[in-house]
């Protein structure tokens, strides 16, 4: 018997260098630094304009993540941490962020985040994390209306994704388009716990039921807890995913089944896990320029 | 904006809504002191407004450390909603 101990639930880390601009030319350099509970994201603006992104998961230490994910950020371009001139830090672990000058909660940094990479249409945005689930609303300048925040429990955020990838042996980016391969869709299973999910899960599987079909279950019960939150901001147009999970086919399209919303496609130039951290790096840019503005 | 502070679980919702446009206008705060167990707190928020917020400890119990204030049947208001004098708090259950 071959025992299966390939990692389904690791996802792929990502580091990013706009190569047509050059830090050296630039006059403000400002990062994000978005610890989350799961992965940690650094962006790097050059006057305004992304520079370079890295999206490494997140250890034991906070401050050593965040550290990593700038190194890696940097990777190969010369600049190094001490040259940043502004360095905002946010997420989970935002208080952890050794060389950060301040810190912000992720619900504004998302939000003015989308609003750079999704443009002033976006109303709302649902952001999907490692252990949390935030549904905020913001308005045209990317400043938060109204906010949500959900991280009592795992149940539709993407430690329950991995939780269930490893469960299913399915590679985690795979899992989605996996759950489209199916007769009909079932029922969602138990979305109030992953701990649940996952017992339910098992017993379906040792009844027999189609693995595939398992997975849909447990994708739209996610699809449906994050729906009733939503529901409780409103879902305005332009709606948009950030967060891992947006990259979570099986979830986006049962979502959009639920909410009768088609949210805005992902922007090809930006990853949706680097939202936040876009948002932290374009406040400091914002700070920054006050300051000068103030001398 | 209007901050939802609380969790939703298996039982329900439970979410502290808490309208910062109005505690803007606030100058007393008076809502902090009026919750018996002190939930609430005066920050300062992203944009640098001073408003009042449920304390991040607290945000995953207010369930429970809301029922005293909140029996059921209760007719009259929780201290904090009652204090407020610009209707800035509300309990979603």
């Amino acid at each position: 018997m071959v025992i299966d101990t390939r990692e389904h639930w690791r996802w792929p880390e990502v580091h990013w260098v706009n190569k047509e601009l050059d830090w050296r030319a630039g006059g403000a350099i400002t990062a994000g630094v978005d610890v989350g509970s799961i992965s940690s994201k650094t962006a790097v603006m050059v006057d305004g304009k992304l520079y370079a992104y890295a999206i490494l998961r997140t250890g034991a230490s906070s401050p050593d993540s965040a550290v990593r994910a700038t190194k890696k950020a940097l990777e190969g371009t010369g600049l190094e941490i001490e040259k940043i001139h502004l360095t905002i830090g946010t997420g989970y672990g935002r208080i952890n962020v050794p060389f950060a000058q301040k810190t912000l909660t992720e619900i504004a940094c998302h939000a003015r985040g989308a609003n750079f990479v999704w443009g002033p249409t976006v109303r709302t945005v649902l952001d999907m994390g490692g252990q949390d689930c935030k549904a905020i609303q913001c308005d045209e300048r990317g400043k938060v209306t109204s906010f949500l925040m959900n991280d009592k429990c795992a149940a539709g955020t993407g430690r329950g994704v991995e939780a269930f990838a490893d469960l299913v042996k399915v590679p985690i980016e795979k899992i989605g388009e996996e759950s489209f391969s199916i007769k009909e869709e079932p029922k969602p299973i138990s979305n109030t716990c992953v701990i649940f999910a996952k017992s339910e899960a098992l017993g379906l599987l040792r009844k027999g039921w189609d693995r595939n079909v398992v997975i849909a279950s447990y994708l739209s019960a996610m699809a449906h807890r994050v729906y009733t939150l939503l529901e409780r901001v409103g879902i305005a147009k332009d709606f948009v995913i950030s967060g891992g999970i947006a990259k979570n086919p099986g979830v986006v399209r049962r979502l959009t089944t639920l909410t009768g919303i088609e949210p805005l496609a992902p922007n090809p130039q930006y990853d949706p896990q680097i939202v936040g951290a876009i948002g932290g790096a374009l406040f400091a840019h914002a700070m920054l320029q006050k300051q000068k503005g103030a001398k | 904006m209007k901050a939802h502070y609380g969790y939703k679980d298996g039982s329900g919702e439970y979410f502290i809504v808490i309208d910062t446009d109005r505690c803007v206008q606030c100058s007393d705060g008076a809502c902090v002191p009026a919750c018996p167990l002190g939930l609430l707190e005066r920050i300062q928020d992203d944009y640098d407004d001073t408003v009042c917020a449920v304390k991040e400890a607290s945000r995953n119990k207010v369930k429970y450390a809301c029922a005293p204030c909140k029996p059921v049947g209760a007719a009259a208001a929780p201290p904090c909603v009652a204090a407020c004098a610009r209707a800035g708090i509300r309990h979603t259950w």
